[in-house]
């Protein structure tokens, strides 16, 4: 074996090790709740607790709705953008990017500031608004993720033509982006989609400083007053994002002439 | 009357002016071609009747109606690009039934439609392919077929050939016009290829830099261009510069040069077909030179023939019973006082 491609085999070995041990001593941990036995015990506790149920359902309908929501905002926006206002683009692309420079802490004490219950408008009064808080905060958070998927499928179609195609066939604009763009930026949405997704299902920090019943808090909450459990938690919230990744590359492949985005 | 009228067309950007002036009217069924190099403006002035651009200045009406403030969506004219267009998500008949399904066109008829279009085209089972499945040409005619699809008033055509391969494209152009004259259907044509033009047109609109230079019939603008730039840019062309001499006149002009005085300096043009090798009984215009070089065309032979301050190259068919002049041969060409075009007002030196 040649020394180069000898180093190549050892950083993989290194990458796999590197990522796979902490997960396999967790998933060994998680089977060792009765002694001396492997057992899914802790599973059967965790899947057996009706707040896990109820904050991965609450976790995955605000993941929905952040999905809906971003899809709205981000696809017009980065279509206008490539369409008729490209200078603009570095701009809106430093904007997306501010999330991944601002902690998730300081963006909730913003919100917490600005949207408090004696504010103007006050968000945090009442339960469903603050879920409303939330999910627009997600929303920003995975913002630089699904403006780059959404953009990336829109640089590799011909956007500025098939838009002009389809208005002299008489489209008006919702048309054109509900018939004709989206369709063929459909895989790379999904991928934001993903991604926005798997950011969602476990995220702590907003959903616990806003006090909401999301899987991110319950996690943590496991996690301070169980040994098992936590690690099979962990290894369920892993499988959650595992699949996510695998929806992205079997919808990746996606239908003829579709286009992939950032994945 | 014209059934669609660009009046006096002008488009500004920040420190360019694309389009400058530009005024044609267009009857029903006519088929009109833009030709000229890039930027002179043509692309600008389709995309402007389409609606995609708004003009500075000027008025685009279709049928005795004004369009220019109406939004691409709203204007009834279909439009094939260069690069297809086709939506790459839809099959081919969907492509050619979707300005119908927008229209809100019951089913039934949007696919009869379908199928009357992609006979037009000579695909009819193609229905079910994607774009990507069909060759260059095979995507043009479906774009073709769904700008015609929608039974629009007029038919623009952004350069639809530009990007195919030599035969498909003389085939594919062939085809576009039987198509247009089939349907009668008025056309506006962009391309930059002089060929295309000719052959394809009623009537040709020779533009350079943001301008109209010449309106004509393929005939009027190849056999008497008006301009040095329609002359230069439409076939190629012989450009002898001289002077107006009081005696000894060495190219004698039957038009064009009536106002030109004693000392004048003038460019008089004449097209490589015209001119013969050798001695030509007559009263026409001969002139000596030597062969500078020879170019083996295939069918046509070119040969330049330098004098002493220009030179001409001249066409004549191939024959291989005769050999061909050598490079530094000294010959005589001869060509008629009818052949020889004044471009410009001369002007004094």
């Amino acid at each position: 074996m040649k020394p180069r491609r000898l180093g190549s085999w050892l950083l993989i070995v290194f990458g796999v090790l590197y990522f796979f041990v902490p997960l396999l001593g967790t998933f060994e941990f998680s089977l060792r709740l009765l002694r001396g036995v492997y057992s899914v015990a802790a599973y059967r506790i965790v899947l057996a607790d009706p707040r896990f149920a109820a904050t991965v359902t609450y976790s995955t309908v605000l993941a929905l709705a952040t999905i809906v929501v971003g899809i709205l905002l981000v696809l017009p926006t980065a279509y206008w953008i490539q369409l008729r206002l490209p200078r603009l683009r570095p701009v809106v692309e430093f904007i997306t990017l501010l999330p991944l420079v601002i902690p998730a802490i300081v963006l909730v004490f913003g919100y917490l500031r600005i949207y408090n219950s004696s504010s103007a408008l006050p968000l945090t009064g009442s339960a469903r608004t603050t879920d409303l808080l939330l999910m627009f905060s997600y929303v920003t958070l995975a913002l630089p993720y699904m403006y780059r998927a959404v953009d990336n499928g829109l640089r590799a179609i011909d956007v500025r033509t098939l838009t002009e195609a389809a208005q002299s066939l008489g489209a008006g604009w919702s048309t054109i982006l509900l018939r004709v763009i989206l369709p063929n930026v459909r895989v790379a949405v999904l991928s934001g989609a993903f991604l926005t997704f798997a950011i969602v299902i476990g995220e702590f920090t907003m959903a616990s400083l806003l006090d909401r019943p999301a899987f991110g808090p319950y996690l943590q909450l496991i996690g301070a007053n169980r040994a098992y459990e936590p690690a099979a938690l962990s290894i369920i919230s892993f499988s959650i994002t595992w699949a996510c990744m695998g929806f992205i590359q079997v919808f990746g492949r996606g239908a003829p002439g579709q286009v992939a985005g950032a994945h | 009357m014209s059934f669609l009228e660009i009046d006096h067309l002008q488009k500004r950007f920040a420190r360019t002016t694309a389009v400058e002036q530009v005024h044609l009217e267009v009857t029903r069924g006519e088929f009109v071609s833009f030709l000229g190099p890039s930027g002179c403006g043509k692309t600008t002035t389709l995309r402007i009747i389409a609606g995609f651009e708004s003009p500075s200045s000027g008025a685009i009406r279709l049928d005795g109606v004004d369009i220019t403030q109406r939004p691409p969506h709203q204007r009834n004219v279909g439009m094939v690009f260069q690069s297809y267009a086709l939506f790459p998500n839809m099959t081919v008949a969907q492509n050619v039934g979707f300005g119908l399904k927008v229209a809100k066109k019951p089913t039934a008829e949007i696919t009869q439609r379908v199928e009357e279009m992609l006979h037009l085209i000579k695909l009819p089972a193609l229905g079910n392919r994607y774009p990507y499945q069909l060759s260059g040409g095979q995507q043009q005619r479906v774009a073709l077929a769904r700008a015609l699809a929608i039974r629009p008033q007029v038919l623009l055509l952004d350069e639809p050939l530009s990007a195919l391969d030599a035969k498909i494209r003389v085939s594919l152009r062939l085809e576009i016009r039987s198509i247009q004259r089939e349907l009668g259907i008025t056309t506006i044509y962009v391309t930059h290829d002089q060929e295309e033009a000719l052959s394809l047109s009623d009537r040709i609109v020779v533009m350079s830099e943001g301008r109209v230079e010449q309106i004509g019939t393929p005939f009027e603008i190849y056999n008497f261009p008006r301009t040095a730039f329609v002359a230069s840019f439409v076939g190629t062309l012989n450009l002898l510069h001289g002077k107006i001499l009081v005696d000894g006149q060495e190219v004698f002009a039957s038009r064009g040069l009536e106002r030109a005085r004693t000392g004048d300096a003038v460019t008089v043009a004449l097209r490589p077909e015209i001119v013969s090798l050798g001695e030509v009984a007559g009263n026409g215009n001969r002139m000596r030179g030597t062969v500078e070089d020879v170019n083996f065309l295939g069918s046509i032979v070119r040969i330049r023939v330098r004098f002493t301050d220009n030179t001409i190259s001249l066409d004549t068919f191939n024959n291989p019973n005769l050999s061909l002049p050598q490079r530094g041969q000294a010959l005589t060409v001869s060509f008629p006082r009818e052949a020889v075009l004044a471009l410009e007002a001369p002007s004094s030196s």
